[in-house]
């Protein structure tokens, strides 16, 4: 099977699972890889070194920002123009936008965020988790090309082989543009969950430690939501030494503690780290759902009969403001070269 | 401003899912506006309440889509529509997003379309990415702030990186994600209302569409794989003998 995977990056920053897709795709057969925007030359580089047969890459000024159409009808272009059987997309709020726009521009039907996939007579069979992942589904498309989204992290990325090099097919840009991008800003606490490999995550007990004293002047609540931020920047510190992000709960979310952009779960994000720490986190069944593909959970929480301990392979019963410094201690002694 | 709500029934987030008879299953569990899909009824609220205009809730599907219209009506959307036809009962979500962009045209003069980022049962994300593509107009997706400036809509969409900020002309598709606020509870006038409301049916035959062939077929269900750990309590001393013993299994592990 020939397969198109669409590079994805984030202005010359590829995301991971762009890779991943790559070393689907070599499973498959022949891969033709594209990349859209500007100064791609060190991303084109990349690709060849993880396994990319083939690159079309339309470089262009105007495509320097993301915008849905003007790509959209760019991917159009390169799908006319060579004939695959599969489009691989990682599952990105770019590549699932794509693949949805495709899928339409090519009357074909679309598989998102995908975790397995076999190949059944020159078909793709694909897995992809719904109702966040208390069910998994089996279902495959009937018209050629299958167009797919994957999982970030649920399929390996290739070894880069340095040195490794091939074709390039230079293509225009699209048209039919209906945005301007005015600018970026970085938001509170967006540090990539979806793509870390260690999580530490921060519930409703973040705010359960008596031994800090909150300024005066401040109501119930006030101090509450205080004690809890100084809880999260004692989470920041171990995940600093592990390499790596912090995330929340849905109370710890709600109650005000951190912004939404760090939730984990069904309404929040869903990760798949190899390690996550879940520290104060009770284990509601809509937090679950957002983290149990972790490969290793480990829970820290002052009640025995939290949900959270039946996922975890390693628990702690007691005080997380107590545990996290200690944890944070010890990791730096042995992780520290 | 004429606004429509496309809003979807789901079951509720703490229900517990089960594979029977090759079906999805949630026993007792209530049936609940999508959570999402508040979103993208409350940012229309926002939108009518700071610029003047109407709301209009939309839902494709059986009867059960009342609930989700129910709902949007006593948040305060001006009217409901439910899109059913026994045509529907073998389609994918593609052919959901075709029949939105029909429906939305067949309305007229609408000016924007609110979604929720996606639905809890199915965990697409497309619909509304699909439904602008296949009206031609431009797709604002994962938008946390939205303002209206004539003719015009600057949004923040909330990428993996941080904020993008984009503007673009109306009509347009929006999806909607937590930052654009709370949704409001419904207000008892809301809800009694709401329950007097009779929700007019359009067939497919009425809006001009047949029902699109399905082209993503299901072969097999299954219930999530369950989890075989037990988990190890790690114990200790005192809070640095525990760590020490944690981080040390941690370690063991290779994963880090």
């Amino acid at each position: 099977m020939n397969t198109l995977v669409y590079i994805d990056h984030f202005k010359g920053e590829v995301v991971p699972a762009s890779w991943e897709a790559v070393g689907v795709g070599k499973t498959l057969g022949k891969v033709t890889g594209l990349a859209i925007g500007s100064n791609l030359e060190n991303l084109t580089r990349s690709a060849f070194e993880y396994g990319v047969d083939e690159m079309l890459v339309a470089e262009d000024p105007a495509l320097t920002d993301y915008r849905a159409e003007l790509f959209a009808s760019t991917l159009k272009m390169a799908f006319t123009s060579h004939n695959v059987d599969v489009l691989l997309f990682p599952t990105t709020s770019r590549g699932r936008e794509l693949a949805a726009m495709a899928a339409i521009d090519l009357n074909t039907g679309l598989l998102v965020d995908v975790v397995a996939l076999e190949a059944n007579a020159e078909k793709l069979v694909v897995t992809r988790p719904i109702y966040s992942g208390k069910v998994m589904a089996k279902v495959t498309s009937s018209v050629k090309p299958q167009i797919i989204t994957l999982r970030g992290r649920a399929f390996p990325k290739p070894v880069a082989q340095p040195g490794k090099s091939g074709t390039v097919t230079k293509m225009p840009a699209g048209t039919g543009a209906l945005t301007v991008v005015e600018g970026y800003s970085t938001a509170e606490g967006a540090a990539s969950l979806t793509d870390a490999n260690v999580i530490v995550s921060g519930g409703r007990g973040m705010a359960e430690n008596s031994a800090l004293q909150a300024p005066a002047g401040m109501d119930a609540k006030q101090s509450e939501v205080w004690r809890a931020k100084a809880g999260f920047v004692m989470l920041k510190e171990l995940a600093d030494v592990l390499g790596g992000a912090v995330g929340a709960s849905r109370a710890a979310v709600d109650a005000g503690y951190v912004p939404y952009a760090m939730q984990v779960g069904q309404t929040g994000k869903l990760v798949s780290p190899n390690v996550y720490l879940a520290m104060g986190i009770s284990g509601a069944i809509q937090h679950l759902a957002g983290m149990r593909s972790s490969k290793l959970i480990v829970a820290i929480n002052k009640d025995p009969d939290a949900p959270i301990f039946k996922l975890a392979r390693y628990g702690v019963v007691g005080d997380l403001h107590q545990m996290v410094p200690a944890l944070t201690a010890a990791f730096k002694k042995r992780l520290a070269k | 401003m004429k606004l429509v709500a496309c809003v979807k029934t789901t079951p509720d987030t703490t229900a517990t899912i089960k594979v029977e008879n090759g079906k999805p299953a949630w026993g007792e569990a209530p049936l609940v506006i999508n959570p999402w899909d508040e979103y993208a009824v409350e940012a229309a609220l926002q939108l009518k309440e700071a610029n003047g205009g109407t709301v209009t809730a939309i839902s494709v599907g059986g009867e059960e889509g009342k609930i989700a219209l129910k709902h949007a009506l006593a948040m305060g959307a001006d009217d409901a529509l439910l899109i059913s036809d026994p045509a529907l009962a073998s389609v994918d979500p593609q052919a959901i997003a075709r029949i939105l962009a029909a429906v939305i045209q067949k309305i007229g003069g609408v000016d924007l379309a609110c979604f929720g980022r996606q639905a809890i049962d199915d965990d697409s994300g497309t619909t509304a990415a699909q439904a602008a593509r296949l009206m031609g107009w431009a797709a604002l997706t994962l938008v946390s702030v939205i303002k209206v400036d004539g003719g015009s809509l600057r949004v923040e969409r909330a990428i993996e990186e941080g904020r993008q900020i984009v503007t673009a002309k109306m009509p347009a598709v929006i999806s909607l994600v937590k930052d654009i606020g709370e949704p409001r509870y419904p207000s008892f006038m809301g809800i009694r209302r709401a329950s007097k409301v009779e929700i007019p049916i359009w067939s497919l035959a009425q809006i001009g569409v047949s029902a699109p062939a399905a082209v993503v077929e299901t072969v097999a269900l299954a219930d999530a794989p369950v989890r075989e750990v037990v988990c190890e309590m790690v114990t200790g001393g005192n809070p640095q003998e525990i760590a020490e013993k944690l981080a040390d299994k941690i370690i063991g592990e290779k994963l880090l």
